[in-house]
């Protein structure tokens, strides 16, 4: 049995369980590695995709559930206004240590700023506490939010 | 496997007389480079006592300037996050005179000979915070090495005086004549001017880069996805296995029924070794899927009953019995005796595991005449000897391909995974990639050693410290991971923190007793020593004050009058924190201050403790002082994270044994800290023209004990063992 699902615009086609995790048919069977495997139970965000613009954990998501929605990976997220304003704020702000877990907060980020282009610090801290680093990069993740916030708010 | 390049005749040519005082020409040779362009050979110092004994040049790092102008350096270290890819090119670029984006980073091949690092013994392993110590010197002396050649063969061009000619973003210039020529232009004439003896390198003040806030090199691809790590490779056809490990260590495969596992749509394969079962399918999917449907039985061995407690205990009784003296001061025994006041305690830190968030894994493909490697690791030649061990073939016919790391703090200098890896794929026909849950990651890591320390001061009618006696048991990672390095019972990470303290005290004995745990391996882990010691040392310094009824600071800062650097960081740190300005009830402020790594630092943690007693950081201050900076923005960003490495495992880190199991699985259980968790950060920095001090891991050290000493300002009670257990800090 074969499931079809749309991602980054293109549909693909996968000859998988239904309940197979996106993720691993993301990584495995498409080999877009960008998306980053941590814990398999939600539990650290590091696989974290847009479904039709909302920030999910693709480890625990059965490629059957998805249906017609639309899949966004860290590929393509540079191509949505938020995402490249969040791009540039993590290299501006030099965010990035090891950068496993980057990924995933980047997703987040993304899918934050564009359904609030002002989060406050709590706002942030809901909608990325899902996310671990590691490496604590949390001040400048912080911060990086921020200023894309501000270059959103300034049309740019 | 070393690429051409690295190999060319005139690079092996010359012999250069070694000795103590090693001059220039001693670690660098210079030759050309097949097709053209320069090449220079480094010798880092005492990187091979055999070489230098065989008096022989044995170069174990190299920079390539091609015609084209492209400057490559053959990198000794991993990146793997500490910002080593854009720290050491500094060094090079600074005094070659080129554009940081000029200097292109190529990963060693694994050779110990050529790449061992001097300050580990010559292990080509890349931890201990000292890649930028073990470069500061060499790097910088090749790049000016570099740079007074290609002047040499300018001015040898136009015939003119070198020093009329100036080197200035890749090319010569002489300005009287308005000549100019890249280096690319002169790459080829430099590799036959002779190796100049005496070449000056910069002063401080003439630095142009080191000092600046360089943009890492290797974060652009880190934000969209595109950045390769161990785990990402897709050799062709390659499949995806995960494994089951003997839930005890040291246990075994009774039996296995693999019926069900094997009905799962794209499982191919279950593999059976002596301690593990692997399962091999098309994606990591189905092979999670078919791991969940076997029936394991497990034979667990001699630790099937082992529980935490009772390495506890076999540590604590160490503590009661001499261990091997690892540092004494005047006559602690007669202090003792004639002091006013006597403070006894005993403190515990926990095992720990890395939980790097890239979990384990390695992508091997067998083959009968050859085995390739691909991995993220602290240790490729140690990666590359356990291949060939583990297949039998000769070594070089193991090809290890490194990659990015995400996280190392220790955990990807050991081998256990690239061993396991190969185990597994000498039965998979094709290349294969093993990847461990994270279930499996947490529970059969190598971990932080659990400590068990016995410490005593006996204090004048002052409140002085006139004696301190520190007796403490636990694992010697050195002593296994690098043998030669543990001698007499000692060895200098187990002790680093206990001794040599910055304090002035006239009479002061340290014991360590080693003793290896039964059931558990235990491995180096972000701070290694210092993250145990410096939390010990501190906490029992500010128990001395809360006795001697002085500040903390103040009580420090009279026993560090022959300490100008440490006095200075304690100080800046607690004017920085607002020290002894007032708190709210159940918040308070606690300082920690250490010398390790050869970086002096103080830290100021804000705490609050609410009436459940749950501890939260709200702010941290740290004054450090790592001598010379060559990237202040990574300095920073080390800070950063380790202070978050080191709460987190202050509130949350515990791995414990029960029945000889691991009892912690995931992230729910293992916790880490959060960003809604995390402290306001500010560091500052002193500026300092001393040798580079580590800097990767300092902050872990400092962080824990500055926690617990608020935890005391904000509630009274002492903690002497880790993790912080709120239900001590409950307000009943």
């Amino acid at each position: 049995m074969t499931t079809t699902i749309k991602v980054n615009g293109v549909d693909r086609t996968l000859d998988v369980d239904g309940d197979t995790p996106l993720l691993w048919a993301l990584r495995d069977v498409l080999g877009m590695t960008g998306t980053k495997f941590g814990c398999g139970m939600a539990l650290c965000g590091a696989c974290t995709v847009h479904v039709d613009g909302v920030a999910v954990r693709s480890c625990i998501t059965p490629v059957d559930s998805i249906g017609k929605s639309e899949i966004t990976t860290i590929e393509a997220i540079g191509a949505t206004p938020a995402g490249a304003k969040i791009q540039k704020a993590w290299l501006d702000r030099e965010v990035v240590q090891c950068g496993y877990c980057q990924s995933g907060q980047v997703m987040s980020a993304a899918a934050l700023l564009a359904s609030n282009p002002n989060p406050t610090d709590s706002d942030i801290d809901a909608a990325m506490s899902g996310n671990i680093c590691r490496c604590g990069t949390y001040v400048r993740i912080r911060e990086a939010i921020k200023q894309a916030a501000r270059s959103a708010g300034q049309g740019g | 496997m070393i690429s051409d390049h690295l190999t060319s005749p005139a690079a092996a040519s010359d012999r250069s007389p070694s000795g103590s005082s090693l001059s220039r020409r001693g670690f660098l040779q210079a030759g050309a480079v097949a097709g053209g362009g320069l090449l220079l050979s480094l010798s880092l110092p005492f990187a091979n006592r055999e070489a230098e004994a065989a008096d022989s040049f044995t170069p174990n790092a190299f920079i390539r300037i091609g015609t084209d102008g492209g400057i490559v350096l053959t990198m000794p270290y991993v990146e793997m996050g500490q910002g080593t890819y854009t720290s050491i090119p500094m060094l090079i670029a600074e005094e070659l005179e080129v554009d940081l984006n000029q200097v292109q980073l190529v990963h060693a091949p694994p050779n110990e000979k050529l790449y061992g690092n001097p300050l580990l013994a010559g292990v080509q392993a890349t931890g201990n915070s000292n890649a930028i110590r073990a470069a500061w010197q060499p790097l910088r002396q090749a790049g000016a090495i570099a740079r007074t050649m290609l002047v040499s063969a300018a001015a040898k061009r136009w015939n003119v005086d070198p020093a009329s000619c100036r080197a200035q973003k890749g090319e010569v210039r002489h300005e009287p004549t308005g000549r100019h020529a890249t280096y690319g232009e002169l790459a080829a004439d430099a590799a036959r001017i002779p190796v100049p003896e005496n070449v000056a390198l910069k002063r401080p003040e003439q630095f142009t880069l080191i000092g600046t806030p360089a943009k890492r090199l290797d974060t652009p691809t880190k934000v969209n996805g595109t950045a390769i790590y161990g785990i990402d490779v897709r050799p062709p056809g390659v499949k995806i296995a995960t494994l089951a490990q003997s839930p005890v260590f040291g246990g075994r495969v009774k039996s296995v029924n693999d019926a069900a596992a094997k009905a799962v749509k794209g499982v191919r394969q279950i593999i059976r070794l002596d301690d593990a079962i692997a399962v091999v399918a098309d994606h990591m999917g189905a092979a999670k899927k078919g791991l969940a449907a076997l029936v394991i039985e497990w034979e667990d061995g001699p630790h099937a009953n082992l529980n935490t407690r009772e390495i506890v205990g076999e540590l604590e009784k160490a503590t009661l019995n001499a261990g091997a003296v690892a540092q004494n001061i005047g006559d602690v025994g007669k202090a003792m005796a004639g002091a006013v006041t006597k403070v006894e305690a005993t403190y515990q830190v926990p095992f720990l595991a890395h939980a790097t968030m890239e979990p384990m894994n390695c992508t091997v493909h067998v083959r009968r005449d050859g085995c390739e490697v691909w991995v993220g690791t602290q240790v490729a030649a140690r990666a590359q000897a356990a291949a060939a061990k583990t297949t039998g073939l000769p070594l070089d016919k193991v090809v290890v391909h490194n990659h990015l790391i995400g996280g190392g703090f220790g955990r990807r200098l050991e081998i256990d995974g690239v061993i396991r890896a190969v185990e597994i794929a000498k039965q998979v026909d094709g290349p294969v990639k093993v990847v461990w849950t994270r279930e499996e990651d947490i529970q059969h890591d190598m971990y932080r050693p659990y400590f068990f320390d016995r410490i005593s001061a006996g204090l004048d009618a002052m409140g002085k410290p006139v004696a301190w006696s520190n007796r403490f048991a636990g694992s010697s990672i050195v002593a296994r991971w690098l043998p030669p390095g543990f001698n007499n019972g000692l060895d200098a990470d187990t002790t680093e923190g206990a001794i040599h303290l910055a304090y002035a005290l006239p009479n002061m004995h340290v014991e360590y007793a080693r003793v290896e745990p039964r059931g558990i391996p235990t491995a180096f882990w972000r701070s290694v020593g210092p993250s145990h010691n410096v939390f010990v040392t501190e906490s029992f310094m500010d128990e001395l004050a809360t006795t001697a009824k002085q500040d903390p600071v103040a009580y420090r800062r009279d026993l560090l009058a022959n300490a100008p650097r440490a006095k200075a960081v304690l100080e800046l740190a607690a004017e920085k924190a607002g020290w002894g300005q007032p708190l709210p009830g159940r918040v308070g402020r606690g300082i920690s201050l250490q010398h390790v790594f050869e970086t002096y630092m103080a830290q100021v943690a804000e705490v609050e403790v609410s009436r459940t007693g749950a501890v939260r950081v709200r702010r941290v201050t740290c004054a450090v002082d790592c001598g010379t900076v060559v990237n202040p923005d990574t300095v920073r960003a080390q800070i950063q994270s380790a202070i978050i490495f080191g709460i987190t495992a202050a509130l949350y880190g515990d791995i414990t044994l029960k029945d000889g199991r691991v009892e912690q699985t995931n992230f729910d259980t293992y916790q880490m800290l959060r960003i809604d968790e995390a402290p306001a950060i500010d560091v500052y920095i002193v500026e300092s023209r001393e040798p580079p001090g580590g800097m990767g891991e300092a902050g872990t050290s400092a962080i824990v004990p500055a926690v617990t000493n608020a935890v005391f300002a904000a509630t009274g009670k002492r903690l002497r063992k880790l993790p912080i257990d709120p239900k001590e800090l409950k307000q009943v």
